[in-house]
């Protein structure tokens, strides 16, 4: 247990809710397609950006830490993107849904311990 | 704001539709999968330099493929729904620990299993969520 330092911790977390912000973009601009050139729309390019956004907060992070304690974290992602598709897009929670996501971040803290 | 960001459609996507959804984003996980290992090759023999980066085979097929993976996400995203789609991603961690064990003989302990065992289980609960 080396510990992992707290920028690295908050860099890694950050990188998860720019990348959650991400998929929302993603979303917005998807439910608009129509035809081949509405792939180039700013909400899509918005997404896109976040995405790599979020990846680059993500190599800093990991430069210092334990991957097994950080890898995990990124999961919280699929929390923010949970609550913000139910806040901006008015889906439902349901019981898949919080059975599925628990089980899915179980399992990712588990193969983190295991790295 | 709340006009630039409600739903589309009054009726919302069939359940072939959900289901169309589910098993692109499926099928994206094991390119995201391919992605991320053919980074990590051409990772290993990394060089920052402009030249070295754009005739890095692997690395460059790695980047390719999550463009295919982003543009895929996004077909899947117009009818699914993104509670449901997101977390499905992470099925490529399955991928990408077993395909680590083969190729590049990581290792693979009981926490590993366990893990993926949960992540696929949890999978398998959000796709038969949307059927419903």
């Amino acid at each position: 247990m080396n510990g992992t330092p707290l920028s690295s911790i908050l860099l890694v977390l950050g990188a998860s809710i720019v990348g959650s912000f991400g998929a929302v973009f993603l979303k917005l601009g998807a439910v608009r397609l129509s035809g081949f050139w509405s792939l180039l729309n700013w909400r899509l390019a918005v997404g896109v950006g976040l995405y790599l956004g979020s990846s680059v907060f993500y190599g800093w992070g990991i430069r210092h830490g334990q991957l097994s304690v950080l890898f995990p974290m990124v999961s919280i992602g699929y929390v923010w993107t949970l609550l913000w598709a139910r806040i901006f897009f008015h889906e439902r929670f349901t019981r898949p849904k919080i059975t599925g996501l628990a089980l899915v971040l179980l399992g990712c803290c588990l193969v983190g311990l295991g790295s | 704001m709340s006009t630039l960001i409600s739903s589309p459609s009054t009726g919302g996507p069939s359940a072939a539709e959900r289901r169309r959804s589910v098993f692109m984003v499926c099928s994206c996980t094991l390119i995201s999968a391919a992605a991320q290992i053919l980074m990590k090759i051409g990772m290993v023999h990394f060089t920052p330099h402009l030249v070295a980066v754009i005739t890095n085979v692997p690395l460059f097929c790695g980047y390719a493929l999550y463009g295919v993976f982003t543009l895929m996400m996004v077909l899947a995203l117009r009818q699914g729904e993104l509670s449901l789609i997101y977390p499905i991603i992470s099925l490529a961690y399955v991928w990408v620990t077993v395909l680590s064990y083969f190729l590049f003989h990581d290792t693979l302990n009981p926490l590993k299993l366990a893990g993926i065992l949960a992540i696929m289980t949890g999978v398998a609960m959000l796709g038969r969520g949307a059927q419903q």
